[in-house]
């Protein structure tokens, strides 16, 4: 693979112009993959013979988990590459996937707590991997803070990037230290490629097919949330260009 | 480095409200306790590990926008950005100072505010150790908070928010730690744990705060 094509999209013009076509198709995805992956699971699925119509509820409470710790890798990544070799495209990529992500971790919560409470008899326990979630949600707001309070926008990128990194150490810190503290009530992973099967198969196609929504959308939405952010920093520029004119 | 640490002891002593503050937190927390969960001496002794860990952890973080906050108004710590010294070294003795003025008075109190608690006389020793090995984390891990929020002018609040959640591994097994000694099982794993985690974090976490001090002071 040649690295080189990857960079060129660090150009914000370049950026733009590539988004311009591409945006539209993985939203268009996104949205037919949501509709599709839920209706076929809320309408066309049975219902768990213990479970009844709440097993329906993966289908949102999975993808979003997903998503939720997905996204916080993905700024992981972008914060290394503005700290490797200061795009700013990728800053504000990791500044536009913060509050998709918290988004994600807070449906995944609220789903959760919807079906525990027939299933488990609670809206919430000190579960680790809902505690673990928790803290998640936590990480990003810190991280959202950060970049809410900085008003320089390179030093606000610099600060950020490097709580991101020290964070994702201290989040799959806290991930183990949890388990250690509490034992768990939530079931085993869903998903995991090294099993034979996971879910039953009439669970499993749709579920998939949200998932891909889910990854679609979150795509969708950073790019989009991403072309906001160089628009609005371009529009500051020339604010202050013309005041500086004037 | 030595006269540094020196002076940073010195400011904390005759500064005033630095040095005792966070010991009188320390005891205000531990007394409002039994006003809020009542005065049965058997709840109060199954929690207290817990509360004297959050006590402690609660008066570590009101004192960390001091460590930066005073040196960046009068531009002192621009000269000691500029000093020989490496800012890596300027960070950790930084902390250093911190755990001295606040962290090791805590530790020493904690025995005392335990009484009050009315602990079981087995949890006092792995109560005090846990403290000892776990409270340089929380000095370390809030001096790179503090070096994050050192430009903003109203940075108390954001640091709490985000040095909070990286107390949490620590609080975790510090807790643990006392809780499982309180009740006389094993404390070895915490143990280890909380040691790993605060060597773990004294050898790699001045290197961010450094980075972090340079681009504030850029």
């Amino acid at each position: 693979m040649n690295l080189n094509t990857l960079w060129a999209y660090a150009n914000p013009k370049k950026f733009i112009q590539t988004t311009d076509r591409v945006l539209p198709w993985v939203a268009g995805l996104a949205a037919l993959a949501l509709v599709l992956g839920l209706i076929w699971g809320f309408f066309f699925t049975p219902e768990d013979y213990r479970q009844g119509s709440t097993v329906k509820i993966i289908y949102l409470h999975v993808p979003s988990a997903l998503m939720a710790i997905n996204a916080w890798l993905m700024m992981l990544v972008t914060s290394l590459v503005w700290i490797v070799r200061r795009h700013h495209v990728s800053a504000l990529a990791a500044r536009a996937a913060a509050p998709v992500g918290m988004v994600m971790t807070v449906i995944a919560l609220i789903t959760g707590a919807i079906w525990g409470q027939p299933m488990w008899g609670t809206w919430w326990a000190w579960d680790p991997r809902l505690t673990s979630f928790l803290i998640l949600f936590l990480f990003y707001l810190g991280y959202i803070a950060l970049w809410e309070a900085i008003e320089n926008d390179d030093t606000a990128a610099d600060l950020t990037s490097i709580l991101c990194l020290v964070g994702s150490v201290f989040a799959l810190l806290s991930r183990y230290a949890v388990n250690f503290w509490n034992q768990g009530l939530h079931q085993g992973a869903s998903l995991s490629l090294d099993k034979e099967e996971n879910v039953a198969d009439v669970f499993w196609y749709p579920l998939l097919v949200c998932i891909a929504g889910f990854v679609l959308l979150f795509v969708a939405l950073v790019l989009l949330r991403t072309r906001t952010e160089i628009r609005a920093r371009r529009m500051r520029v020339l604010l202050a260009r013309e005041r500086m004119g004037a | 480095m030595i006269a540094l640490l020196i002076r940073d002891f010195r400011l904390a002593m005759r500064a005033g409200g630095g040095f005792g503050l966070g010991l009188a937190f320390f005891l205000i927390v531990v007394t409002l306790v039994p006003f809020g969960v009542g005065p049965q001496s058997a709840l109060l002794a199954t929690i207290a590990p817990g509360i004297l860990w959050l006590g402690a952890l609660l008066s570590c973080l009101l004192s960390l926008d001091r460590i930066f906050a005073l040196d960046w108004e009068d531009g002192s710590l621009d000269l000691l950005a500029t000093s020989p010294l490496p800012m890596e070294a300027i960070v950790t003795v930084k902390a250093l100072a911190h755990w001295v003025t606040t962290g090791l008075p805590l530790v020493l109190a904690a025995p005392v505010f335990a009484l009050l608690l009315n602990m079981p006389a087995a949890g006092y020793q792995p109560l005090v150790l846990s403290l000892l090995l776990g409270t340089p984390a929380l000095s370390v891990i809030g001096t790179f908070g503090a070096a994050l929020t050192v430009g903003l002018k109203r940075g108390g609040l954001l640091l709490s928010l985000l040095v909070l959640p990286l107390y949490v591994p620590t609080l975790i097994f510090g807790a643990e730690m006392a809780r499982r000694g309180a009740e006389g099982f094993d404390t070895t794993t915490p143990l280890l744990m909380l040691a790993g985690i605060t060597c773990g974090t004294i050898a790699l976490l001045p290197f961010a705060s450094a980075a972090v001090l340079r681009v504030n002071l850029r």
